[in-house]
């Protein structure tokens, strides 16, 4: 029982006036998940991060490879079978719940369409009950997205992902865009929901601190490839890969205020002199 | 309506009397006007000193981006200055009172002593127009006496000055990068060497690498040509890095300010304790973050 990613590249091909080219988005990568287990996946833009996570949700389909979940091949099969297992949080909970639906309707969706509940009441119950698990009052299913404010809506996105009864969770940057004071609760309330009920969590970031606070493991990616991999603290703490020293080195760390202005103001000094 | 001053300690004082200040704003009250008023920045006084770089922290809604525009005359209905003065130290001797200028003085003063780089700069260049002309858009305003020639030399080295191939000239925004959209809005901001240049969230949307490579290059402009920012954000730990003081809004107020070291090491207000201990240390300790398991341990131990 896991989450399988096996050798799997993705190109694309790109279209230029008459010439066509392809990008390598993702180059032969593997890795795995098991239940309970969080492994962050750190990378700048366009290192192929999110191309991984469409093509576990079966978003997009692997050019070569294979993904396979509890055994059930990403390519096999129908759609519903599949996504039960998976789910995603995706990063903008101003732009992932629809304005038009109640925050009900959205945990209710997915509810019905995966046969989880038989009647009326049962919905009803099961709706608050999982708006419960993710710290909100039930009485929240009859608003509207706009009354909420951002940490509340990340909060529903995350019960409408657990609604289906996933196994495993793909959470792109889940709180980049949410304001920092709450982040932290965010965070922990994934933490909290991974450990009671045993979930995979693929936690795709830039943000190398709660990368390793947050998971178990880290794999960076560059320009496609996973270029470093391991223990979290082993790669924050003794990092191998240059690109890895380098996101490293622009990771903000409070504990140093002050040493970059100081850099720049060297670094200027210096080249005055010169 | 005045309420209690930021907190503080006694050595600002001493920092800020050695230095000269650039733009002093008093008792700033901005409401936006609805069917309720909503006050949005209540009664807040700032000094921003020669070529320092300030940082104003705050949660989205804090009134922040208000404030930079009521220093900046930037307020459009519904939003309104109730009361409060602006005033900019000019370099050659004058003060100037901000918040009196009409038409043609407003004119002048914008952009040519205080600059603006705008929140979602990704977006803010016109997609229809070559690099090239917006920047010279800025010359045959402000510098209708610069020839064609001198306007082309002058944008060529803005671009080299932000680390921009000056070749990029005549592409369009959407032939850039974002990274290196941001830089050509830097090179904007600072075409007509302004005292103060004020950066609502300007690195926000990037990545972390080429947001530390943007933030470099503003404080190195700075070294090279001394002009004061007012840097927003609500990215405590970058601000930590990058300011020499930093203020913290919350609720339309500034309820600390105090130099970056300061801040971090010594934090007055509970609301600053708060922000503070909201993210992890990269190398350091876990802070309020538990990771599952080990939760799991410590409930058990």
């Amino acid at each position: 029982m896991s989450l399988e990613v096996d050798h799997v590249t993705k190109r694309f091909k790109i279209r230029k006036g008459f010439r066509s080219s392809e990008l390598v988005a993702v180059n032969d990568v593997s890795f795995s998940i098991q239940p309970g287990q969080t492994v962050a996946l750190v990378g700048e833009s366009g290192s192929g991060k999110s191309t991984i996570a469409k093509m576990i949700l079966r978003l997009e389909q692997p050019t070569l490879g294979s993904i396979k979940i509890d055994g059930i091949d990403s390519r096999e099969g129908g759609m519903r079978n599949y996504r039960r297992l998976v789910q995603m949080v995706f990063q903008d909970p101003f732009a992932s719940l629809n304005p038009y639906h109640s925050i009900g309707h959205h945990i209710e969706r997915p509810l019905r369409l995966h046969k989880k509940v038989s009647s009326k009441q049962e919905t009803r119950e099961r709706v608050a009950e999982l708006l419960q698990r993710v710290n909100l009052d039930p009485d929240m299913a009859d608003r509207r997205p706009h009354e909420l404010s951002g940490g509340q809506r990340q909060r529903v996105a995350i019960a409408r992902a657990l609604a289906p009864g996933a196994r495993y969770l793909i959470a792109d940057e889940p709180v980049s865009m949410l304001d920092v004071s709450i982040r932290l609760s965010v965070l922990n309330l994934l933490a909290r929901l991974q450990r009671e009920e045993n979930l995979g969590v693929l936690y795709i970031t830039h943000d190398l601190a709660t990368a390793r606070h947050f998971s178990d493991e880290i794999m960076v990616m560059y320009k496609g490839d996973v270029v470093e991999r391991g223990a979290s603290d082993d790669v924050i703490l003794n990092p191998q890969h240059e690109y890895t020293k380098t996101l490293l080195d622009a990771a903000p760390e409070p504990a140093n205020h002050g040493k970059l202005r100081q850099e720049v103001r060297d670094e200027h000094l210096a080249s005055q002199a010169k | 309506m005045t309420g209690p001053a930021p907190l503080s300690t006694p050595d600002l004082a001493e920092y800020m009397a050695a230095r000269e200040p650039v733009l002093t704003a008093e008792h700033m009250t901005i409401d936006y006007q609805a069917e309720r008023p909503v006050r949005a920045v209540d009664d807040v006084s700032l000094v921003l000193n020669r070529g320092e770089i300030l940082g104003l922290a705050g949660e989205s809604g804090c009134g922040k981006t208000t404030l930079a525009y009521g220093i900046n005359r930037l307020l459009k209905p519904p939003a309104i200055l109730r009361s409060g003065a602006v005033t900019l130290h000019d370099r050659n001797g004058t003060d100037i009172d901000v918040v009196d200028l009409v038409d043609d003085e407003l004119r002048q003063f914008r952009w040519d002593k205080v600059s603006m780089v705008f929140q979602g700069a990704m977006n803010a260049l016109n997609p229809v127009l070559s690099v090239k002309a917006q920047l010279a858009d800025v010359f045959t305003t402000h510098r209708p006496s610069m020839s064609k020639q001198e306007r082309q030399a002058a944008s060529e080295e803005l671009l080299s000055l932000v680390g921009v191939d000056p070749a990029r000239l005549t592409a369009y925004p959407h032939e850039l990068s974002g990274g290196m959209r941001q830089r050509v809005m830097i090179a904007m901001a600072l075409a007509l060497k302004p005292q103060v240049m004020i950066m609502d969230e300007p690195t926000t949307a990037l990545d972390v690498v080429v947001q530390r490579g943007i933030l470099r290059e503003i404080m190195r402009l700075r070294e090279q040509f001394n002009f004061a920012v007012i840097f927003i954000t609500h990215d405590l730990p970058m601000l930590l890095e990058i300011s020499d003081r930093i203020a913290v809004m919350k609720a339309g107020r500034i309820v600390e300010i105090n130099t970056a070291e300061n801040i971090y090491e010594r934090p007055q207000h509970d609301y600053t304790k708060q922000l503070l201990s909201s993210f992890p240390s990269l190398l350091g300790d876990r802070g309020g973050f538990v990771r599952g398991k080990e939760e799991a341990h410590v409930a058990r131990g």
